[in-house]
């Protein structure tokens, strides 16, 4: 009787626990190759080309229009110069943050639960930034010029300014661009070492030059390692810095509620928020869509992201209601026209739109782990997360631009081609999730399995416990 | 917050050239609007943008009324231009150094073909006085005969503002130094201060305490606007004198 209670307890364990649940390599293996080479299904390509004509529409058209037409077909005026634009720049450089937290936090403190969906979380941070990259570049009036920004040689001696914010977010954004997608290749040698044993014809060819020649000897291994812990550890600082950095465009102007010391950590917060939504939104998906990924993907993992995301909520509260106070304390006049529009003028239920979806609905709904282990209430929650966060940008940038000191040219935004533009990047963004899933691993199988051997249910007596070896 | 008396003045910071308005006996005509987008080419973007908040003067007349109806009292005139300030916070935040000082005139230049349109320096002036090319605006005939040679014509997707007439200001220069002296106050003025029917706007070297300019300024109530900046403006209202 006893043993048999033992035994349940064991199975539980294991259903539960990815970690505690190991399958012979060969199989995992298998498993990650089927999902991704699987042919793609009509509903694929169906949803493939309806993103595609939106990208094509929303993105390349109405982007070419503005071009030749100028800002004037885009809702931005005076006094709102800055509108969706650097609303969906700030929003997507958010999204791209929880990629990069999640696989280098978390691997830096070794918390196990990441391993399944470091992948997923990378790939986050580069296609994120390249919506961030296109939304900064459609705002410029003058985009053909953009290389200007550069400090490049030039016969006139020309530099950039380095008194500019701008020029900060430029380098900073450049600097995370280019670290954070070494730090995605990094640990995907391995995986495609395997694909590329694995696969035949074009496939092959394109895995045997990603994969670097890698062959797995110990050699390699330590090389690999080294080099993803050094990144690692200087990625932390480098996202910080980068989320810091674009509060600075707001906070180091000379505005009403722009100019607050607490800008840095309070957008780095709200980054994370965000970011945690869209990585429980992808996680879901991937579970939901892809073959074998119930296995690897599991309520643990929707309960660990969950925890988060609560975590994270609260933290954002707390930054939200020190930047609210201390502004409001300042008592500057300005401000407090600004405070009193945010929350009483005519975009008032944005503002209260942004406490529901930030704070409400995730205090909510996250206490509980049984809705938490839920992968389609962690993702409705995640969804309802980026939606607060977007208002929460779209308050900061054009409906504070809205009130400054010069009252005669108060006026409210309306956009006009941003939301085409901006429903395009949303649009590009999942197509390329879409067009990864078929062509990279999209769970490290190697971490996994390192985890797997690092895991053991052990027996005292008659108690199981699990042990965790350190294997590095 | 700093206080304008707690800055310590360097002579290139007191400015040179400056601006009085005397806000009590402007009457709101725009005749120094007119004159002003003649003089300096500037476009005329039609009723739907300008409703929409685009529209490009580089000085515009503000009018506020003040009290609940039916005891409604109209304030003076406020014409507003760019202040040409010695402390411009317009001019850090131009990644492209579009926006700079010059050393020889201390007064804001906005260098058109430097323009990338980022738009940040608009954002950032306090006294939002600058305007954006949102688009390629039509010059119809017989406009397009007007324009003035000595100024540019800006294109789509580039900021604007006030340049305190700088042609004039250089085509003086070069005329008083051909003959041997210096510029004489008064002998040249912007195209608002030339416009204005009331004399409510004066134009010359505030560094010269002998100019006109200089002299109204001492006079006891003119106000810098947001002075409590410390943007160091160099255009001194009258109101309620």
């Amino acid at each position: 009787m006893a043993d048999k209670k033992q035994h349940s307890h064991e199975e539980h364990l294991r259903e539960q626990h990815l970690m505690l649940d190991p399958l012979p390599r060969g199989k995992m293996n298998d498993m990650v190759m089927e999902a991704m080479t699987e042919p793609p299904t009509w509903k694929y390509w169906l949803i493939f080309a309806i993103l595609s004509v939106i990208v094509a529409y929303g993105l390349f058209f109405s982007w070419g229009k503005m071009i030749a037409e100028g800002l004037g077909i885009a809702g931005v005026n005076r006094p709102s110069y800055w509108g969706v634009f650097l609303v969906n720049t700030v929003f997507w450089i958010g999204i791209s943050h929880a990629g990069t937290f999640i696989s280098a936090i978390l691997r830096v403190f070794k918390a196990e639960f990441r391993r399944p969906f470091t992948r997923a979380a990378e790939l986050m941070t580069t296609f994120g930034l390249v919506q961030a990259g296109f939304s900064i570049f459609m705002h410029m009036g003058r985009v053909w010029l953009s290389y200007w920004l550069m400090p490049y040689p030039n016969q006139r001696l020309l530099w950039p300014n380095l008194h500019s914010p701008l020029t900060w977010d430029l380098l900073a954004i450049t600097t995370y661009l280019l670290s954070s997608t070494m730090y995605l290749f990094l640990p995907l040698i391995p995986d495609v070492a395997m694909a590329r044993d694995r696969s035949t014809g074009w496939r092959k060819n394109v895995y045997k030059i990603l994969s670097l020649g890698f062959r797995g000897t110990e050699g390699e291994w330590t090389h690999l390692r080294n080099a993803m812990n050094i990144f690692a550890f200087a990625i932390i600082p480098v996202m910080f810095s980068v989320h810091t950095i674009v509060s600075w465009d707001f906070a180091a102007a000379t505005r009403p509620g722009w100019s607050s010391t607490i800008f840095g950590p309070y957008f780095i917060v709200g980054a994370l928020h965000s970011g945690m939504g869209a990585a429980a939104v992808v996680l879901a998906f991937i579970r939901g869509t892809m073959k074998n990924m119930k296995y690897f993907v599991r309520g643990e993992h929707f309960d660990a992201i969950g925890l988060l995301m609560l975590i994270i909520s609260m933290t954002w509260a707390y930054f939200f209601f020190n930047d609210y106070m201390v502004q409001w304390y300042g008592g500057d006049k300005w401000t407090q026209q600004l405070l009193h529009f945010h929350e009483a003028g005519p975009m008032g239920w944005m503002w209260f739109g942004m406490l529901f979806c930030n704070v409400v609905v995730p205090w909510a709904i996250l206490w509980n782990r049984a809705w938490r282990s839920n992968p389609w209430i962690i993702a409705s929650v995640g969804i309802i997360i980026n939606v607060g966060m977007w208002f929460e940008r779209y308050i900061i940038v054009p409906i504070s631009l809205s009130i400054n000191r010069m009252p005669f040219t108060w006026r409210l935004y309306q956009p006009g081609i941003e939301i085409p533009l901006g429903i395009g990047t949303m649009a590009f963004f999942i197509l390329l999730y879409m067009a990864a899933s078929k062509l990279i691993p999209l769970i490290p199988v190697w971490e996994v399995q390192e985890g797997q051997m690092a895991h053991e249910l052990k027996k005292f007596g008659r108690e199981t416990v699990v042990s965790v070896s350190e294997l590095e | 917050m700093i206080r304008p008396e707690e800055i310590k003045m360097s002579a290139e910071e007191t400015g040179k050239w400056g601006m009085v308005i005397d806000q009590d006996i402007c009457s709101g005509c725009q005749a120094c609007v007119a004159a002003c987008a003649m003089e300096n080419n500037i476009s005329f973007v039609g009723e739907e943008d300008a409703g929409y908040g685009r529209s490009m003067h580089w000085i515009r007349i503000e009018r506020f009324w003040e009290g609940q109806y039916p005891e409604v009292k109209m304030t003076p005139n406020q014409p507003m231009l760019c202040q040409q300030c010695g402390h411009a916070t317009c001019e850090p935040v131009c990644p492209a150094f579009a926006t700079v000082h010059s050393q020889a005139e201390q007064l804001n230049l906005q260098v058109y073909n430097r323009c990338v349109g980022t738009r940040y320096c608009a954002n950032n002036c306090p006294y939002q006085v600058r305007s954006f090319n949102w688009r390629d605006y039509e010059r119809p005939e017989p406009l397009s005969n007007q324009l003035n040679p000595d100024v540019t014509v800006r294109r789509r997707g580039v900021m604007e503002k006030c340049t305190f007439c700088i042609q004039r200001i250089h085509k003086a220069q070069d005329k008083a130094k051909s003959e041997g002296r210096e510029v004489a106050d008064g002998e040249f003025t912007t195209a608002c201060a030339q416009a204005c029917p009331a004399n409510a706007i004066t134009f010359g070297r505030i560094d010269n305490p002998e100019s006109l300019v200089s002299q109204l300024a001492k006079r006891g109530h003119g106000v810098k606007h947001l002075e409590e900046l410390g943007t160091l403006p160099n255009v001194t209202y009258f109101k309620g004198g």
